[in-house]
């Protein structure tokens, strides 16, 4: 009987429900769902004032129905219905050439240089910098101070100055937004670093002399190595406020172009439904770029053979 | 009063000579105090010995008896404070900037990022070896240490008697005529630690080196050993020298023989007497 029963596992929606929320997929799917019918109910709940008012005016009589239709397809709403931030995607994204500079593609491709521009030189500093910190004892002691007080300054106090004083002596574009999203995206990796350059124990740097190394031997051989995982953590925050600082420098720069532009034009013109698709882009943008650096981790971590 | 019998023992047991003569090691009124918070701590005090080439010498005593300090000052991991000390004729560092040693430390102190083969090629690399020439010393010195096949496996990979097995065949790879072991089957499983030791006193058989060997296992340091040196605590000093006079090519089997026995029943009576001293 048992034997029988174990032979034919019956496969029911009932069975295959259990596999979904055994893995991932099921309470991704549950949580995803959560958030559309909360966003729905707060379009109709933030849209409703605006339109009952109007019915009010024109003395119009409105059913509930009526109202949440309407606060669903409005041109400006407070909060904009997702399928209204889908299509507006769908044209931006899919309908529009990608050289239009009504491309969102256009725009993402903007910001993601000086992302990516700024990532790579903010990464580079924030190495040297920690370098400097683990191997000269007057930088440990008066860099850190410094590297922690850079971090203190709002951003946006501080952004409208770089473009400006850059402007003026002739940097424009891609350099001024790349220098900002360096100012923010060294820090982490200092820090990182500053650990993981120190992470290797007593042990490991004993062996090391025992075979009287030098230096330089010392921190390819044994520090950098040991570093890498400090590294990844580190990497994965930066780039995604380096993405933030790209945004952030594209604000005052008289929005000509980028998702940052896209914002900016967006609030000048009371077009929520922009708005919310370039905040989109911007997350996916930051979803898609911390996946990557995860993805490189992993890599690396294959090749030294971290258990999986 | 059971001390200074010890202490003249020992006098007479430092006299005859072991091993093929010529001074390796020779240490003379060294001390090491460290500076702490709570004040000076006495790890050695006025430590005299001479290890000869070929020697097998084992330090023995219990924890805080300065064996490990004694290894780590030889090795330059250490300075003394007082006192003098040469290896192979000239002070420790000019010694460990010629790696005149290899060292073996308590814990494998694998790189966890490199294969058990990279680990083993680690110092050939930094003492700028030809690729080839490395892949072949880890070839032959795995090989030694049975662990043919385990080349491209990971650390984790391996047990723990493996992992220390890799570090033995690490320090042997560059062939220093002189090796120095902290404990280094102190983690390990009895039965494992025999099939070590009695590796390791073939190795020392077939190659002559010069070991210095940690321990606080009384078996462990008469087994191996062609000199004890006898360690008590507070302040770290040497209260016995005892010369171990069995055969080299001994098996396991010897434990069970009278002369063994005998030396073993002399290294508990040392270490009891520096024990008795403390209290």
């Amino acid at each position: 009987m048992t034997t029988e029963a174990l032979a034919t596992p019956p496969v029911s929606a009932r069975g295959l429900l259990a596999r979904a929320f055994a893995g991932r997929s099921g309470p991704l799917a549950v949580v995803i769902l959560a958030i559309i019918v909360l966003w729905y109910a707060g379009a109709v709940w933030l849209n409703a004032p605006v339109l009952i008012d109007g019915y009010e005016r024109r003395d119009v009589d409105w059913s509930f129905s009526q109202l949440a239709g309407d606060a669903m397809a409005m041109e400006r709403p407070i909060l904009p219905a997702p399928h209204q931030v889908v299509a507006e995607l769908d044209k931006t994204i899919l309908g529009t050439s990608i050289t239009s500079k009504r491309s969102l593609v256009y725009h993402a491709w903007v910001t993601l240089s000086s992302t990516l521009l700024g990532f790579v030189m903010g990464t580079l500093l924030g190495i040297v910098l920690a370098v400097g910190i683990v191997h000269v004892k007057t930088l440990d002691r008066s860099l850190l101070p410094w590297v922690i007080a850079s971090q203190t300054i709002p951003i946006l106090a501080i952004a409208p100055m770089i473009i400006v004083v850059l402007g003026n002596i002739g940097f424009t574009g891609l350099v001024p937004k790349a220098l900002i999203s360096m100012y923010l995206c060294f820090f982490p990796v200092t820090i990182g670093m500053v650990k993981g350059l120190r992470a290797p124990d007593p042990l490991q740097r004993d062996l090391m002399r025992t075979y009287s190394a030098s230096t330089n031997q010392v921190f390819w051989k044994l520090r950098w190595p040991s570093s890498l995982p400090f590294l990844f953590a580190s990497l994965k925050v930066a780039i995604a406020i380096s993405l933030v600082g790209a945004i952030v420098g594209e604000l005052p720069t008289g929005a000509q172009a980028g998702i940052g532009a896209r914002l900016l034009v967006g609030s000048y013109y009371g077009q929520t439904v922009q708005i919310w698709a370039a905040l989109l882009t911007a997350a996916a943008m930051a979803g898609l770029l911390v996946a990557a650096m995860g993805g490189l981790e992993r890599l690396v971590n294959r090749r030294m053979g971290v258990r999986a | 009063m059971a001390l200074e019998a010890v202490m003249r023992q020992s006098e007479a047991a430092a006299a005859p000579e072991t091993g093929t003569g010529k001074p390796v090691i020779q240490v003379e009124d060294l001390s090491l105090t460290f500076e702490t918070a709570d004040g000076p701590v006495y790890a050695l005090s006025e430590v005299k010995l001479t290890i000869d080439e070929g020697d097998f010498v084992s330090f023995i005593g219990p924890s805080g008896c300065g064996k490990t300090t004694l290894l780590r000052v030889i090795a330059d991991l250490e300075r003394q404070t007082a006192g003098r000390i040469s290896v192979n004729g000239v002070t420790p560092e000019e010694a460990r900037l010629k790696r005149a040693y290899g060292y073996v430390f308590q814990a494998p102190a694998l790189y966890p990022w490199r294969t058990v083969e990279r680990n083993v090629m680690l110092p050939l690399e930094i003492m700028g070896m030809s690729a080839a020439e490395r892949k072949e010393r880890a070839a032959r010195y795995l090989d030694l240490v049975n662990l043919k096949g385990f080349e491209k496996k990971f650390p984790w990979q391996l047990s723990g008697g493996m992992q220390q097995r890799v570090s033995i065949a690490r320090a042997l790879c560059f062939e220093p005529d002189l090796l120095l072991m902290d404990e280094p089957f102190g983690a390990l499983d009895e039965i494992t630690r025999d099939h070590l030791n009695e590796q390791l006193l073939r190795l020392w058989e077939r190659t002559g080196k010069t070991v210095v060997f940690v321990t606080h296992s009384i078996p462990e340091a008469v087994f191996l050993s062609s000199k004890i040196v006898v360690m008590s605590p507070r302040p770290g000093r040497i209260i016995d020298v005892i010369d171990c006079k069995l055969p080299r090519d001994r098996t396991l089997d010897i434990r069970e023989s009278q002369a063994f026995a005998e030396i073993a029943h002399r290294v508990r009576e040392g270490l009891r007497a520096g024990h008795s001293y403390d209290d």
